[in-house]
């Protein structure tokens, strides 16, 4: 999929000599046709054909099962489980909490992806007018962010948002909001919200933002000056010609994002483990909550799995893009 | 100065203005975080839990890398971390390389849908599978094991791998190979003389940003290492750090330190790869 993204600009700039850039038309650089006949070829992606088949498709399948099965803590240890068909599935839609967690999902996710979006093209616009060394300043400034391991910026985070101590709240008590003086972020419902939010924008930007920046970089110049000599405005450029180039960007990003913060796990788990409440609980923490620490395997499942059917519909968007790529190469 | 500059470029200046100020409030914003982990690991404690926190620390101490450095398997787990990553990241590049030559150079039935379960593999819901995962490794008796962590990794870096690795073999001219098999080689010694050499870049971006995923990963290793606490990895100690160390911050901001480090260095020394845009997916967590 990376791949992708950086195979897709590539047949739109010509004149750029990637080290991916690969020849679409018959060439030379086609697989050859006399080699690679006979089993060679199966013998060599069957390594990979058989790892997926048990470190992928077997759990998937086996947590379809589960989830139409009663899976408890007993069944765990015994291993009687027996089929209840769609029982599971039918206590958890008909709970109303479950239903609150989605609509809480899906809040937070069109919340997030539209943070993400708009900051991450506006920087991704800014980098393309900064000099040279603006440039590699805030292109640098971005990597480190993207670089930033999970687990260390979560505990960054939190120590930033510290109610006692942390640098946030002493600097707003300073500006003169007296109420953030000891504010325990953490403890209410709202600002752990926030604070979530906050961190996930932090970490995807940075990825948004240079791809849509290299993106960006493949629109021909000229298309810009004639479109300023006809008297374009800027906003009017950005719709009639930037946009429409970088489109195809711009939806696989689109679409990654939302895979991506539906998918938010690692954030939250540590950082509020889904409280206050469950004020910041996410289909997958719920999935977790409730197969791990109440022991309901069968209904975590379920939940994995309506969390995998919400998912395909944005999944079977981004590989119609990917596959049409595809197309183009092979 | 300004004085001394032509008018033109002086409302240049003053109209680039906003545009800068931007820049530099975006470059403010991304490494604050970075920066404030940092100087709180160097600062002293009676500093950090002042009532008037400086952005500068005025004077600078080791003790909390000493702290976190000291504290209970740090040395243990700091090994485990490795020994899990650098095994995966190399199993994936076997199995990838030989997947990604049958891709790039052989014409066979099924390659589209090969690359298609590939595509799908990368995309793979991770976060929806700890569950069963957790129950087959229970099954299986792999319960806090590294193996099976080195396994998950594996799979996790495998799909990535490949479609780079396809890439990089695509641009690969293979008249270089069959000019090599014409003067004698086998096709196996032509791959191994000829294209390897020219893919050793491609192999070390790939395993590098391979290995980050797995460094970073925290779910599988949270839930899949429970009762063996000696096979912990590291971000799963990093995050209990807190509990053990309780409100002593600049250790904790030391050791997110240590742990990121590695990270952020990799990250810098790629950022040529990584600003052409092919590292995404792999390296989220």
């Amino acid at each position: 999929m990376p791949a992708a993204v950086r195979e897709q600009t590539t047949p739109r700039s010509p004149l750029r000599t990637g080290p991916l850039r690969r020849s679409t038309g018959p060439g030379p650089r086609r697989p050859s046709r006399a080699a690679g006949r006979g089993i060679w070829p199966y013998a060599l992606i069957a390594p990979a054909v058989l790892g997926t088949l048990y470190l992928l498709v077997y759990p998937l399948v086996r947590a379809i099962v589960i989830s139409l099965q009663d899976f408890g803590l007993r069944q765990l240890i015994v291993g009687d489980a027996h089929f209840v068909g769609f029982k599971n599935y039918e206590t958890l839609l008909g709970d109303g909490q479950f239903w609150e967690v989605v609509r809480r999902t899906f809040l937070f996710m069109a919340v997030n992806v539209a943070l993400i979006m708009v900051l991450s093209t506006l920087v991704a616009l800014m980098v393309e007018r900064l000099g040279r060394f603006g440039r590699t300043a805030v292109l640098s400034a971005l990597v480190l962010t993207w670089a930033m391991p999970v687990i260390a910026a979560t505990t960054v985070f939190q120590w930033l948002f510290h109610s006692e101590f942390g640098i946030v709240n002493a600097v707003l008590t300073d500006l003169g909001f007296e109420s953030f003086d000891r504010y325990p972020w953490f403890a209410h419902g709202p600002g752990a919200f926030a604070i979530v939010v906050l961190l996930i924008v932090w970490q995807s930007v940075p990825f948004a933002a240079i791809t849509l920046y290299s993106a960006l970089t493949t629109v021909p110049t000229e298309l810009y000056e004639s479109a300023r000599i006809d008297g374009a405005s800027g906003p009017r450029i950005f719709r009639a010609i930037t946009f429409p180039m970088v489109r195809p960007i711009f939806m696989l990003i689109f679409s990654l994002e939302v895979i991506w913060t539906f998918k938010a796990f690692v954030q939250i788990w540590v950082m509020t483990n889904g409280g206050p409440g469950d004020a910041t609980t996410i289909l997958p923490v719920y999935a977790v909550q409730t197969a791990l620490s109440s022991q309901r395997y069968d209904l975590g499942s379920a939940a994995s799995m309506v969390t995998v059917v919400l998912m395909s519909g944005v999944l079977a968007f981004y590989f119609r893009q990917m596959l049409r790529q595809e197309d183009e190469l092979a | 100065m300004s004085t001394t500059l032509p008018r033109a470029r002086r409302a240049r200046r003053i109209r680039r203005l906003p545009l800068n100020a931007a820049a530099v409030l975006t470059v403010v914003v991304c490494l604050f975080p970075v920066y404030w982990m940092v100087a709180t690991a160097f600062t002293p404690t009676r500093d950090i839990q002042s009532d008037s926190p400086r952005f500068v620390p005025e004077s600078s101490t080791l003790d909390h890398f000493r702290a976190a450095m000291g504290a209970d398997g740090f040395g243990l787990f700091w090994r485990n971390s490795l020994l899990v990553t650098l095994t995966a990241v190399l199993l994936a590049l076997v199995i990838a390389l030989g997947a990604a030559y049958a891709v790039a150079r052989m014409k066979w039935k099924g390659r589209r849908q090969f690359m298609l379960m590939v595509f799908i593999a990368q995309m793979a819901p991770w976060e929806s599978l700890i569950i069963p995962v957790y129950i087959i490794s229970r099954d299986t008796d792999m319960l806090d094991r590294l193996p099976t962590l080195t396994l998950v990794y594996f799979m996790m870096t495998l799909p990535f791998t490949v479609i780079v690795l396809r890439g990089f073999i695509g641009t690969i001219p293979p008249e270089l190979e069959e000019s090599a098999q014409v003067d004698g080689c086998t096709r196996l010694g032509a791959f191994r003389r000829i294209a390897f050499p020219l893919l050793a870049p491609g192999l070390m971006a790939t395993s590098l940003f391979g290995y980050i995923t797995a460094w970073n990963e925290f779910t599988y290793a949270n839930f899949l290492i429970i009762k063996q606490q000696d096979n912990r990895t590291l971000p799963v100690w990093l995050s209990s750090f807190q509990n053990v160390f309780g409100t002593d911050w600049g250790a904790t901001m030391a050791a997110s330190t240590l742990f990121a480090a590695p990270a952020l260095v990799v990250f810098l020394l790629l950022q040529r790869h990584v600003t052409s845009g092919f590292a995404a997916g792999a390296v989220k967590g």
